[in-house]
């Protein structure tokens, strides 16, 4: 038993390596910055810029633990804020309660649509997942340029509005969003059978077959959380902006990669926490932040997060060799 | 060409790590012959071979080739010397033409371009001289696998050859292309090529072997001159005569009713298969590599499809599509891989216990990791896994007790039927005692046990019936007290020699 005391150590140990590179991070940052980094607007600024990403960044953990990968998610984000803005245009903008619950439904729709296309890609057709969302990127985004004609929406409901802007309490609807997507995705993980039934599959996907497992529909609802985190973000996007835009969501879905993995789990799936997803999108938020901050210009501050997530990963893959 | 000695292989020991895989044997050919190798799987055959063809290194030993002591470092080397190898999978390029094919790596060349008038014309001289009538421009994959083969030979002869090793040859080829194979063994024959022919099949071996060497578990046993009116029970028991040194804990168990039967299963692979397992009974599967016998449990477990097949669980038809069918009627698949088809290897123990039967942890939709703690320490405590707990990873458990963590998988899924292929393979002596008096465990709760396994001994010694299976096709079954390893031989290299 003694054995097994340590292995369990050693595991949290490596779980606490990113949320301990995140507070000295964050430490370093408030002294470095007078205070200026810990204040009340500075960290909600920081959370706030962090929703977007982070709920993207679930879809991409669950997918990325069945060892796929989903490049669709930052045109999900578009066309999702585009085809919800489109029907609030053919409402002729009558913003009633219905109609806003209509628009946002609408949105959800289209990225749960893209998110199952890619799920039925990837398990009946068998395209490799890089292939098969390379293609409904390109097909998302064209969708979303073509039916504005690469012009953007400038007006969303009210309801919209509020959850991208609005608050509850003293707390922003995004960051609430954001914790109960969390909580939900952790539960769904650790306590339901399409959770472990994600980290069989990507563990050892013959062996999940061979257990009885239904790896197809694991495939499909995993690509369809997928497209749906993408959509929640696509509206809590036009919700911030007040503005659907072609170009919403464009990179982002190396972002929400680099979050993954920053946050621990392996490219390779099985293995990964969506709490590590959490931290590590949370991790390239402050960098940037932080950069800011210190009036270093934009152009260098994307240099320096490129090499933050080669040294994280670097170093953590070099720390796991070494046990 | 008058026959003289071509090749002597003298003392060749062969260490992989862990592994004497062969050790101090003899190998002799002569110009004009056709030597046949022969063994059991895993007796050392094929690691000789890539010995002589410059793929493995030896350990120790002499080598010598025209009278010369030599020293074939590689691949290369070995073609230069005239040493050709076919495998046994063909290694064409789909995509390229016969010509290409043929000549692939020195393709002649005329300034920087192809010669392609050259090549092709090349290459109709060798099929010419073969006596094989394929067009030099064919892509490869619109060859029939017969057509491949002769590709293959003439891949091999179009060079300078002057011994050819043929592993398995005629292992996908029908009797008439056998024909036009054994006619161009022929040939090269007279032209003084030195052939080394390794085959299963006993009929094969009469009809071109001029002489035949045995090998059993990496040593040289004996050289035997083959005539056409010899018995060929000397050579089956030279393959096979080794001593009965495991243990194996076979008990008399009362055999109860049918439990599972199958009727006619094809596939690609098997043709026609037919058999039963009743509950206490164990079945042993077995045949040589390639019989087909893998292929049939994974088509009736509804691993891969097949064409045709009845499948009857307690007398009652069953519909086995896909894997889960399987699952639901309680029927457990122990793979002969299993790290790479049994466990999830980054998952912990208890995961992999629990996961064929998840249903069985939930509660109310939630699934209690309680209630999977108590399972998996159950089955732990039940079948002696030896873990240092319910959290460590199966890639770091030894390959007897991830063995045992696949069966826990199936026990807790509550199967009746359970398939062991090659249960005991990679795992050391005293874990595999282990593992045979949880196949009797079984049985004697009530379940069918299947067991397909390629060591003859493990079969004899844990079976209540023997089933042999050869090229897809179920050729005998015998009882236990009839299932003599030459008997089981025979059966396994297609039953039908005189």
């Amino acid at each position: 038993m003694k054995t097994n005391i340590n292995q369990e150590r050693d595991f949290k140990a490596s779980e606490y390596f990113v949320v301990v590179g995140l507070i000295v991070l964050c430490i370093f940052l408030t002294i470095i910055s007078k205070g200026v980094f810990l204040s009340g607007t500075n960290v909600t600024n920081v959370l706030l810029q962090t929703t977007i990403n982070s709920i993207v960044a679930i879809g991409m953990t669950v997918v990325i633990l069945t060892g796929g990968i989903d490049l669709s998610v930052g045109s999900i984000v578009g066309l999702t804020g585009i085809f919800s803005g489109m029907l609030f245009q053919k409402m002729g903008f009558a913003d009633t309660l219905l109609n806003a619950i209509l628009c946002i439904v609408g949105g959800i729709c289209i990225g749960l649509a893209c998110g199952c296309i890619n799920g039925l890609l990837i398990s009946k057709a068998k395209l490799p997942a890089f292939i098969a969302t390379l293609g409904t990127m390109s097909i998302a985004r064209g969708f979303a340029l073509a039916i504005t004609g690469g012009r953007p929406i400038t007006s969303v409901p009210f309801l919209t509005k509020f959850i991208g802007n609005g608050q509850i309490g003293f707390i922003k609807m995004p960051i609430i969003i954001m914790i109960v997507a969390y909580a939900i995705a952790w539960w769904m993980l650790r306590h339901t059978r399409l959770g472990r039934n994600i980290y069989a599959t990507g563990g050892n996907i013959e062996s999940a077959r061979l257990s009885g497992i239904n790896v197809n529909k694991t495939l499909l609802a995993t690509y369809t959380i997928s497209g749906f985190t993408a959509a929640l973000s696509g509206i809590i996007y036009i919700g911030r902006m007040a503005t659907a835009q072609t170009t919403a969501g464009e990179g982002y879905e190396m972002d929400a990669i680099a979050a993954v993995v920053i946050g621990g789990a392996s490219m390779t799936g099985g293995q990964g926490r969506i709490l590590g997803t959490l931290i590590g999108a949370l991790f390239i938020t402050v960098i940037k932040n932080g950069l800011s901050l210190l009036n270093v210009n934009t152009h260098i501050q994307q240099i320096v997060t490129g090499l933050v997530i080669v040294f994280a990963v670097m170093s953590d893959t070099l720390r796991k060799q070494n046990n | 060409m008058a026959a003289g000695n071509l090749l002597k292989m003298e003392d060749i020991s062969m260490d992989f790590p862990g592994v004497k895989a062969l050790d101090k044997v003899h190998f002799e050919l002569n110009s004009g012959e056709v030597h046949m190798l022969m063994g059991e799987n895993g007796a050392g055959k094929s690691t000789l071979m890539k010995i002589l063809c410059g793929v493995h290194k030896k350990s120790s030993g002499n080598i010598y080739y025209k009278g010369e002591a030599v020293e074939i470092e590689n691949v290369h080397k070995a073609q230069e010397m005239g040493i050709n190898i076919i495998y046994q999978e063909l290694n064409l390029i789909p995509y390229l033409s016969v010509a290409e094919n043929i000549f692939v790596g020195r393709i002649p060349k005329k300034g920087i371009g192809i010669d392609w008038k050259s090549m092709y014309e090349q290459t109709q001289k060798i099929l010419d001289d073969m006596q094989l009538e394929l067009n030099p421009r064919t892509p490869v994959r619109k060859l029939s696998v017969a057509q491949q083969q002769m590709v293959e030979v003439a891949k091999a002869v179009s060079r300078k050859v002057d011994l050819l090793i043929m592993d398995e040859p005629t292992s996908s080829l029908t009797d008439k292309e056998i024909d036009g194979l054994f006619f161009i063994i022929d040939r090269l024959k007279k032209r003084g090529v030195g052939i080394i022919y390794i085959s299963h099949r006993l009929e094969e071996l009469l009809e071109i072997g001029d002489r035949a060497t045995v090998l059993r578990d990496g040593q040289y046993i004996e050289t035997f001159p083959l005539k056409k009116d010899m018995n060929l029970d000397v050579l089956i028991k030279a393959m096979i005569g080794r001593d009965l040194t495991e243990q194996y804990p076979k008990m008399e168990i009362p055999v109860g009713e049918e439990l599972l039967r199958v009727e006619n299963i094809t596939t690609d692979k098997v043709k026609n298969c037919s058999f039963s397992v009743r509950s206490g009974e164990i079945v042993g599967f077995a045949g040589l590599m390639g019989a087909g016998r893998t292929e049939l449990m994974r088509a009736l477990t509804g691993a891969d499809p097949r064409q045709s097949g009845d499948i009857y669980l307690r007398g009652k038809k069953i519909v086995i599509k896909t894997f889960q069918d399987a699952v639901k009627n309680k029927i457990g698949f122990l793979t002969e891989d299993r790290k790479g088809q049994g466990l999830v290897l980054v998952l912990d123990v208890k995961q992999n216990i629990t996961l064929a039967a998840l249903r069985k942890i939930i509660d109310k939709g939630v699934l209690s990791l309680k209630k999977e703690k108590a399972a998996a320490r159950k089955m732990v405590d039940a079948i002696r896994i030896k873990t240092p707990g319910l959290s460590q990873k199966t890639v770091n458990l030894s390959g007897g007790n991830q063995q045992k963590v696949v069966l826990a998988k199936w026990l807790y899924a509550g199967c009746d039927v359970i398939i062991f292929d090659e249960p005991t393979r990679g795992i050391d002596v005293g874990a595999k005692v282990e593992i045979y008096k949880l196949m009797i465990e079984q049985a004697r709760n009530g379940s069918a046990v299947i067991m397909v396994s390629s060591e003859l001994p493990e079969v004899i010694g844990m079976s209540d019936r023997v089933v042999v299976m050869s090229n897809g096709v179920i050729t005998g079954e015998l009882s236990r007290a009839d299932a003599a390893q030459d008997k089981i031989m025979k059966l396994a290299m297609g039953g039908n020699y005189r």
